[in-house]
């Protein structure tokens, strides 16, 4: 691996982290949209901070690409209080014509510079290490590695130093309205957050895929953990897997890094989706068929009590009397009565099903339940 | 004038935005209505890769080709959003950003790696993501249109169904309407209204379309039919708007130019519609508050007038003032109330009502009796 390989992949890993911090708080707020909007609506701050600049070298494209997020939101929500237009519709209109008047300044201003609208919207992780932090004529490293760390530091910094404050404000927006946290305050920050990494990684990813780090890995992380805590540190170990997984696959078929980074972003959400251990959708499928055979066991074991120690027991409590009774199926009888059996719930006797102490324990108790 | 007739190009591309414009119109006002703008992104966003994988398995750049890729994406698209949600405990707006970026990714994997293996010539689906209206020719036009006919042509066998799914899907479901099939092909027709716009604007700033001619022509009328004409209307205008504007003007792109045309319109709705208008609002609250601020200073010359047992004694207006803290706008409400002859004034900044204005005051203080 050279070291151009080794860079790559470090931005891409620090891009993809970055991304999966606020990420998480979008996605628990079901605010993953914004990301969307946002990602689109710092072009025209980038370029018009470009144009004052003339590189991307200095910190103000990306101010302006942050102010240009923010201008988003306060859009928004303007629109909304108006409540001429519904929130989604606002959203989805104020970020395309933000990116319109983008596409529209580069177009017309832009012509030779290095800034062309289609590494805006798909980025190109492969350039990334020709852009190099120099000071007094040493060479430091890619400078995108400064942008994004500059970011990630900003970011693991404010969620460490506000935890828990940032964990109310997701899970019960009055109570920290009530006990004075101020939530409108912290969602501006976060948003302001959000539109720094877009600007930091765009450069790298362009500004669709950024929505796919910020969204992708911690709704996977969602599908595998019920804690807050967990569920940032998952969504930045996956980001970063997806990251590097994406890096050679697209090496492999010499293909868009950022593209590949994507693709393994839903691919890593399309394992879980079926294998997460509680709610992806084979458990809640296996949940679903345990489900049937426990409460038809109870079933069983009700009738049993119920027709024990009486005249008709001898008919009653036979195997073949359950497809009349319950109307089960042979199979399905047999299936309950075999599952109950391991379980020494009941003891067949020949065709007989006699309760055992156990069986009749758990009898009582679904009839008290029911 | 002259020039639409002359010029070929120029005929042809704008009656390819007027259909772009009035189809994606009509379907907006479904959209919104149902809170589906951002469906719209997402399905617009997820054609691409349907785009690229129909030029690798057929070879051919045929409108229709890539248009029935996009669309089968966009589908797929749809259906996955619905799978998720439905399947786990993945919110909607999380489920739509995954799946808009992660097939936005595939698409870039897939354009890249035609752009690498492939020795046709591929320049024509790079304008998939910003769109080139300038690229149409009449065969683009004329799947337009059969697309779009067909397309409006089901929206009006329909209306009656649709209509009522968008306001109350309930009742539609009670009324025994296949519910589940009448939403299947609403979306179908939102996929179309997508596809036949993603050659001229580009599968990122397409949403703006199916949501700006709908959230403005909200603003002019109550009766959803007529939105819908009215939004058709602004979606054509918008179209040739743009398209004549970038026309005229050197290198501004057609695609954002008609999007910022379609912003524009809202802007101009939200501000000035009758009814809704934010300006008439604010003329209608302003009128209404200088009526208050009026009838208080009458009742409370006809209040210190009625201690002197005679009504058309006469007050100063530091008498005035002191009752009420009053801005300086007094003595010109004084002056505005003497014009209608309801006061006069008796010596300097001393008034009194005149029988008009006792008439007046005697019905007010009535109406607040009641």
């Amino acid at each position: 691996m050279s070291a151009y390989q080794l860079e790559i992949q470090l931005v891409a890993i620090l891009v993809a982290a970055v991304c999966a911090l606020p990420g998480t708080f979008l996605v628990l707020r079901r605010l993953a949209m914004m990301s969307d909007a946002i990602s689109h609506a710092i072009l025209p701050g980038i370029v018009i901070g470009f144009f004052l600049t003339g590189n991307f070298s200095s910190p103000i494209p990306i101010l302006g690409g942050a102010a240009a997020g923010l201008l988003t939101v306060l859009l928004v929500e303007w629109i909304r209080k108006t409540e001429r237009i519904r929130e989604d519709a606002a959203i989805g209109l104020v970020f395309s014509t933000l990116f319109a008047i983008g596409v529209i300044l580069i177009a017309r201003y832009a012509g030779d510079v290095h800034l062309d609208k289609d590494a805006v919207l798909l980025g190109e992780l492969a350039f990334v290490p020709f852009d190099r932090l120099e000071v007094a004529g040493r060479d430091l490293g890619p400078q995108a590695v400064y942008a994004t760390g500059t970011v990630g530091l900003l970011c693991t910094g404010f969620i460490l130093l506000f935890f828990k404050e940032l964990k109310l404000a997701t899970f019960d927006h009055a109570l920290c309205a009530t006990l004075g946290f101020l939530p409108g305050v912290l969602h501006y920050i976060l948003m302001g957050l959000v539109s720094m990494t877009a600007v930091a990684a765009f450069d790298a990813v362009g500004s669709i895929l950024v929505i796919a780090l910020m969204v992708g890995p911690p709704a996977s992380a969602y599908l595998i953990t019920d804690r807050f805590g967990r569920m940032i540190c998952y969504s930045v170990l996956l980001a970063v897997t997806s990251a590097i997984a994406g890096y050679w696959v697209a090496y492999l078929l010499d293909t868009s890094i950022a593209g590949c980074m994507a693709s393994m972003v839903g691919a890593q959400f399309a394992v879980l989706f079926f294998i997460a251990p509680k709610h992806g959708i084979l458990a809640a499928w296996r949940r679903r068929r345990d489900q049937k055979w426990e409460f038809a066991i109870k079933m069983l074991v009700i009738h049993l009590m119920q027709h024990e120690g009486t005249i008709e027991a001898e008919q009653e409590c036979r195997i073949d009397h359950l497809q009349d009774h319950l109307a089960w199926e042979e199979s399905f009888a047999d299936g309950v009565v075999s599952r109950a059996a391991t379980q020494k719930l009941l003891d067949p006797v020949g065709e007989y099903l006699e309760l055992t102490p156990a069986g009749r324990e758990l009898a009582r108790q679904a009839v008290v339940d029911i | 004038m002259e020039q639409f007739f002359d010029d070929y190009t120029l005929r042809t591309v704008i009656l390819g935005t007027s259909i772009l414009g009035a189809v994606s119109g009509a379907l907006s006002a479904f959209a919104v209505l149902r809170q589906q703008s951002l469906l719209g992104d997402a399905v617009s966003h997820a054609a691409l890769p349907g785009i690229g994988l129909a030029f690798l398995l057929t070879g051919s750049k045929a409108p229709l080709v890539l248009m029935v890729g996009a669309g089968l994406a966009g589908w797929l698209a749809t259906a996955m959003v619905l799978l998720v949600t439905t399947s786990t405990r993945i919110k909607y707006d999380s489920a739509l950003g995954l799946v808009l970026s992660v097939f936005f990714g595939l698409g870039l994997v897939l354009l890249t790696y035609i752009q690498k293996y492939s020795d046709t010539n591929q320049a024509g689906l790079n304008s998939f993501l910003f769109g080139q209206a300038a690229s149409l020719v009449t065969k683009d036009v004329i799947t337009m249109t059969i697309l779009g006919g067909l397309a409006l042509a089901v929206l009006v066998l329909f209306w009656k169904e649709f209509k009522l799914l968008s306001f109350d899907p309930a009742f539609a479901q009670s009324m025994v309407l296949p519910v589940r099939w009448l939403d299947l092909g609403l979306t179908t027709l939102l996929v179309i209204a997508i596809v036949i716009g993603l050659q001229t604007v580009g599968v990122v700033l397409m949403s703006a379309m199916l949501i700006a001619p709908a959230a403005a022509a909200r603003q002019w009328t109550d009766n959803f039919g007529v939105m819908t004409l009215i939004s058709m209307l602004i979606g054509a205008f918008s179209g040739v708007g743009g398209a004549l504007l970038s026309t005229s003007t050197s290198s501004l792109p057609t695609g954002p130019t008609i999007v910022v045309c379609a912003s524009a319109i809202v802007v101009i709705s939200m501000l000035f519609a009758p009814l809704r208008g934010i300006i008439w609002l604010r003329i209608r609250q302003e009128m209404q508050n200088r009526r208050l601020k009026n009838e208080a200073i009458l009742l409370d010359l006809f209040e210190l007038a009625q201690k002197h047992n005679d009504l058309e004694y006469p007050h100063t207006e530091a008498t005035l003032r002191v009752i009420y803290p009053r801005t300086g706008t007094l003595h010109r409400q004084l002056r505005g109330l003497e014009g209608k002859g309801l006061v006069e004034e008796h010596e300097v900044e001393k008034w009194a009502l005149t029988p008009n204005g006792i008439q007046v005051c005697k019905e007010l203080s009535s109406k607040r009796v009641q």
